[in-house]
């Protein structure tokens, strides 16, 4: 475990430097200071867990061990083993191999109930809610025991009271921000009286300032004497909340460690492996003449659970990078939709592109004057997954390449075009002719803004650009995006991450309700302004205020 | 307009609405649940020769009752394995019950062209049954009284109890009810043998109360009415019941004209109105509500755990 | 040991070609099963029904009459199958077809010349694509489910043939029974073509074949209807027209049906009368889901149904199997395609116990 010497991951590098006054941890890596007495059984125990899939070894003879009242983290990459190996503690899949031990005594665990049944809790990252019922219907829902509706009301306003959260149990859920669906969780599994929690990557959809009262909850629980599992790839959550972690990659169990006092650096670099490159950006230069911009947009709501975007107002420089941020839900799909041309502004002029008004001109009309665009989700919206890459390329690349002539496609061109993303981004695939579900994600991700940026668009707009991707792949979209704006084209980038934004941008802005704040260049920005653009503590005035100055005091 | 008269379309009119309501009562649970089965008019013919033969050679009408429930059932099952587990597409192998449902009950039914069983009537005294005025209470055959309160069951169930919460939320999100630890197949394929049974009942109806004869497809297409039916409802059970009785007026309509010669407009006319006025209505409904009224979410959709 | 279903990385082109050949294999052995339970010859009534036609060469213009139309509409069902718009209605499109058709040919009456037949046909395929453009309105504009609009559709139309045979076009000569007055010369085609065993109608099916094939296969439009069909929000993505398809599959679907109406009343009929819906409009369906929604499939399938009703007709009288064994053959076929098809993006394991199913939650 060597420290120094090796590049630190890009947005680690860049968020630990910007925080301000983040502590930076640079000390050598002492000896695991996990002490365990003998007296004290474990929680809960793993030994040589492993888990295979046709395709893949999730899980390869892992160890785990968490103490009561613990907050442990699990820490690895997209794709290193993390969820697979706490779907099995939950009971969701079972083992091939190995061992699970709960409070000393060996256990099958054999289904989500039984888990439940343990005192076991998992709050998902990708939320299990109906999003056409009310709070209580949702809590009653996943409760395995039958309270009626007036009970079931007051235990949960309890819970919310003894955790200092707020909720309202009979609002439907699709009326909810993201981060009030998460609390709907939380307080599901709360309610269970749990002895371990196990939380799922729970920051991605948070504002800073709920970050920070996720963390007071987590910690009220442990002290309570509630073992936390939490899974992260974010290593300055890591440093801030938990004790112990356990480090996951491809699989395997590569350390085991206390990370308040481990160097950042090493902990990164076993996370990610050593194979990774810095993206390299050249000093920002003069900003060419404004070349995207949106002025006054608006555009109404899509069907009930829908977003509208009012007034949106921005510009893009060529050569710039424009970030966007904002937690889920908050209009950012909409906002795509409306660059893209899939969602048609009522005025023209809402949308100008080198002094031209497309507002009311549709995907096919902006390529051809040099918008390209990249939705959030890859399988089903910018990739057919049933297709071909060569058919997938003729997608959306036909009008700018040249494929169709008089009505009829020329498949050789297309597949050339293809053949050509699938060298220049090192995408690894048998040829043009696999389809494009059989790509993993990152993969797929590469081939997808491979195609988009290859056009040579005057304009790139991506969103999410490496949401679920693995390190490498992520690297090597940032670079393209870096270079691509080194071209001389204009970049708008939308993501959920900010220590992305915060690596990749010259400028920000936040969405929030359909809103779009002014954009300010990244280095002006503290992380507690960020976050009370981004809505601070959803639904409860009085954290966000709370929850701001903690985040002043000590940001994570 | 004389009482007896009033009397008469009344009855009517809640007889010719029952089989329309009993199949769409079967098949609004099994749409809440998220599966779409168009073979509502294969199995109510599936039923209605079962409840025939059955009739026929027992005489006991109750156990043709049963019967048709169980082969709708039965029928159904075949559709659910196809669509449930094997993920086939739910429009397709809908239709595919439908054509075997004709076909099947057709041939079935051969033998039985040109016989007669006993039409299953009201088993209240006759006094009440067939008193001028209260026969609009009593006259009914039982069937009637059984959908009546089918329906209003239906709408409780869903609406107030833990099972019909857990059925909505398996229509809504199958993915998060499959999360929580709650098996989606199963509660879909029992929702679809419910509609089944449903749809057996409602062809007993057309053989044993409106007359009690076989004839091949002689449920006229109703099978597809009673699906438009849970569109015009908005997969809801009060609306349903009140389209129901609006269908039936129509299909009363339809007979008076017919009777009467009344011959301002063509019989036919009268006869294309039911299919002519459920156009128009789902027009209505579903351009009012947006996604096309509340739809179970995941209504049509094979379920994917897996992705 | 367990089955369990494995995705393929790819769908298997095997499959694709293996299923439906091993379905009518299948559907052949359950129909030997069905009639011996129900005291029929088992074997025989099968070979009749398959076999004869295809061995039986003075069979073979009527299976090819009988294929015309249904390959005809169901070239237009695959297409709109493929962009997963669901036209149910081909039977009333197929009627109104033939109505239009037949209004052209009494308006014209006593007038001579090819131009009066080519009016027919042009009439018949607007009959038909006017009678979609209904559902296709509805759709578009109000969002209404075209499963359920063409379907009543069919029987509205149903009313209109009874109400117009039995009013006003009916046969003055007729002896009262509802049919129309018969086509005359000009408005007919001849049953074959004029030294072939080809009817017309099956000609035009061929050439429509090959058409469809290459705009499937190479034309930007077959693309855009594939997209559509596979991933809409990745066709809106691409820059492709959601109404716009669902207008000119359902155009295009009727218009076929349509067509294959007034073929149908034209070249083998004659005239229209109360037994002129047959059905062809429902089993078309089967037909594009058993040709894989591939033109060329499709070609090959509806020659396989012809073959089921010419060999129908042929057990009615050989073996007395009552007629409405048609129907059940046809939608076994279609079960077992539909059944089938999971093997084309699946593949069967067979695991042993011991928990590797993700699926299996207590």
């Amino acid at each position: 475990m060597g420290c120094g010497g090796r590049p630190l991951a890009p947005k680690l590098a860049q968020g630990l430097l910007h925080a301000g006054t983040r502590t930076c941890v640079a000390q050598r890596c002492p000896e695991n200071s996990n002490q365990m007495t003998a007296a004290d059984p474990a929680r809960l125990q793993l030994t040589g867990i492993t888990k295979r899939f046709p395709a893949v070894l999730a899980n390869d003879r892992v160890d785990l061990s968490v103490r009561p009242g613990e907050i442990h983290a699990l820490l690895g990459e997209n794709g290193a083993g993390k969820s697979t190996l706490v779907k099995m503690i939950y009971g969701i899949v079972e083992p091939d191999a190995g061992q699970m031990s709960w409070d000393g005594a060996p256990v099958r665990i054999q289904g989500a109930r039984a888990a439940r049944k343990l005192g076991i809790g998992m709050v998902f990252q990708h939320f299990s809610l109906f999003e056409a019922l009310t709070v209580l219907e949702n809590i009653a829902l996943g409760l395995d025991r039958h309270l009626g509706p007036r009970e079931l009301e007051a235990a949960i306003r309890a819970v919310l009271a003894k955790y200092g959260l707020k909720l309202d149990p009979h609002r439907v859920v699709s009326t909810l921000s993201v981060g009030e669906r998460q609390r709907i969780e939380i307080v599901r599994a709360l309610l269970l009286d749990p002895r371990l929690l196990i939380m799922d990557e729970p920051t991605s959809v948070l504002t800073p300032q709920e970050v920070e009262q996720l963390f007071e909850t987590l910690r009220k629980l442990a002290a309570g004497g509630c073992s936390i599992l939490y899974i992260s790839h974010k290593l300055h959550e890591i440093v801030a909340l938990c004790e112990t972690a356990t480090i996951l990659r491809a699989g395997r169990v590569v350390a085991t460690c206390d990370p308040r006092r481990n160097n950042p650096r090493s902990m990164a670099e076993m996370m990610i492996g050593a194979s990774l490159k810095e993206v390299s950006k050249a000093a920002a230069g003069v900003p060419g003449p404004v070349k995207f911009a949106l002025r006054g947009l608006a555009v109404p709501k899509r069907g009930d659970f829908g977003v509208a975007l009012t007034g949106v107002s921005f510009e893009v420089r060529a050569g710039e990078i424009l970030g966007i941020a904002g937690v889920a839900g908050n209009g950012q799909n909409e906002l795509l939709d409306a660059l893209s041309g899939e969602i048609r502004a009522a005025d023209a002029s809402a949308v100008v592109l080198d002094g031209r008004a497309i507002g009311t001109d549709g995907p096919s009309a902006r390529r051809a004057l040099g918008l390209c665009a990249v939705p959030e989700e890859r399988l089903g919206h910018a990739a057919v997954p049933e297709f071909s890459l060569t058919d997938n390329a003729v997608l959306t690349a036909r009008d700018r390449m040249g494929f169709v002539r008089r009505g009829v496609i020329d498949a050789a061109k297309a597949r050339a075009y293809a053949a050509g993303v699938i060298e220049t981004f090192q995408v690894r695939t048998p040829g043009p002719s696999a389809s494009g579900g059989s790509l993993s994600g990152g993969n797929l991700q590469k081939f997808i803004m491979g195609r988009e940026i290859l056009q040579r668009p005057a304009v790139l707009v991506v969103s999410q650009p490496t949401w679920g991707v693995d390190a490498g792949a992520a690297a090597a979209i940032h670079q393209a995006i870096v270079d691509l704006a080194a071209s001389g084209s204009a970049v708008v980038v939308i993501s959920q991450d900010l220590d992305e934004l915060l690596t990749l941008g010259d400028r920000l802005a936040v969405i929030n309700l359909g809103r779009l704040s002014p954009a300010h260049p990244v280095g002006e920005m503290t992380i507690e302004q960020i976050g009370l653009l981004m809505g601070g503590v959803h639904g409860d005035p009085e954290a966000t205020v709370q929850m701001t100055e903690a985040l002043h005091a000590h940001p994570i | 307009m004389s009482a007896d008269f009033v009397i008469s379309a009344l009855v009517t009119i809640v007889g010719v609405s029952t089989p329309i309501l009993l199949a769409a009562t079967g098949e609004l649970v099994v749409e809440k649940a998220g599966v779409l089965n168009l073979g509502v008019e294969g199995m109510m013919l599936i039923g209605a020769v079962t409840a025939f033969a059955v009739t026929l050679s027992t005489f006991n009408p109750w156990l043709g009752v049963a019967c048709a429930a169980a082969a709708g059932l039965g029928s159904s099952l075949l559709f659910g394995l196809l669509v449930l587990w094997l993920g086939s597409n739910q429009v397709a192998t809908g239709l595919a019950l439908a054509i075997f449902g004709i076909g099947l009950s057709s041939l079935v039914g051969t033998s039985y062209v040109g016989m007669i069983i006993p039409r299953f009537t009201s088993i209240f005294p006759d006094a009440l049954a067939r008193d001028p005025f209260w026969r609009v209470v009593f006259g009914y055959s039982p069937l009637v009284y059984f959908a009546l309160a089918t329906i209003f069951g239906v709408g409780w169930l869903l609406k107030r109890t833990r099972p019909g919460l857990v059925l909505r939320a398996v229509g809504e999100n199958d993915l998060s009810a499959h999360s929580i630890g709650y098996p989606v197949l199963p509660i879909r394929l029992a929702a679809v043998a419910f509609g089944g049974a449903m749809s057996g009942i409602a062809g007993s109806y057309f053989s044993m109360v409106i007359t009690p004869l076989w004839a091949e497809q002689m449920t006229a297409g109703r099978g597809w009415i009673a699906l438009a039916l849970v569109v015009f409802g908005g997969w809801r059970a009060a609306r349903l019941l009140s389209g129901a009785y609006f269908f039936g007026i129509l299909m009363t309509l339809e007979l008076y004209a017919k009777a009467s010669g009344f011959s301002l407009l063509p019989s036919q006319f009268w006869a294309a109105m039911p299919y002519l006025a459920a156009v128009a209505v789902l027009a209505v409904i579903s351009s009012r509500e947006g996604r096309g009224g509340e739809a179970p979410a995941c209504l049509g959709r094979p379920f994917l755990p897996n992705g | 040991m367990r089955i369990r279903f494995e995705k393929r990385p790819e769908p298997s082109r095997t499959m694709q070609l293996l299923t439906p050949i091993a379905s009518v294999l299948l559907t052949m052995l359950l129909g030997i099963a069905i009639f011996d339970l129900l005291d029929f010859d088992g074997p025989r009534a099968v070979k009749e029904i398959f076999l004869t036609p295809i061995l039986a060469s003075y069979k073979w213009q009527d299976v090819a009459a009988k294929a015309a139309p249904l390959i005809l509409i169901a070239l237009g069902l695959s297409l709109a199958n493929q962009a997963k718009v669901w036209n149910i209605g081909a039977e009333g499109q197929y009627i109104t077809g033939a109505l239009a058709g037949a209004a052209v040919a009494f308006a014209t009456s006593g007038a001579s010349g090819s131009w009066v037949v080519v009016l027919m046909l042009l009439a018949g395929v607007a009959g038909g694509a006017a009678w979609a453009a209904i559902p296709a309105l509805l759709k578009v504009r109000f969002k209404v489910n075209e499963v359920l609009s063409t379907l009543m559709l069919v029987y509205v139309a149903l009313q209109l043939l009874s109400y117009l045979i039995t009013g006003p076009w009916k046969d003055p000569n007729g002896h009262n029974f509802p049919q129309t007055a018969p086509f005359t010369a000009a408005q007919q085609l001849p049953r074959l073509l004029p030294g072939t065993p080809i009817p017309p109608g099956l000609a035009i099916a061929i050439v429509l074949t090959l058409v469809f094939w290459g705009v499937a296969k190479k034309s930007i439009y077959g693309f855009e209807v594939r997209a559509i069909g596979a991933a809409p929000d990745a066709a809106r993505y691409g820059g492709f027209d959601l109404a716009r398809t669902t207008w000119s599959t359902l155009l295009i679907s009727g218009g076929m049906a349509g067509l294959a109406g007034i073929l149908e009343a034209a070249s083998q009929l004659g005239q229209i009368n109360l037994g002129f819906p047959s059905g062809y409009g429902f089993t078309a369906i089967i037909v594009s889901f058993l040709g894989r929604l591939h033109p060329v499939g499709v070609f090959v399938a509806g020659i396989v149904l012809a073959v089921t009703y010419v060999g129908g007709q042929v057990a009615q009288t050989v073996v007395h199997v009552p007629n409405a064994t048609g129907g059940i053959f046809q939608a076994l076929m279609l079960f077992l395609i539909l059944a089938s098809d999971i093997l084309v993006r699946y593949r069967i394991r067979f695991a042993r116990g011991g928990g590797a199913d993700p699926e299996a939650v207590r």
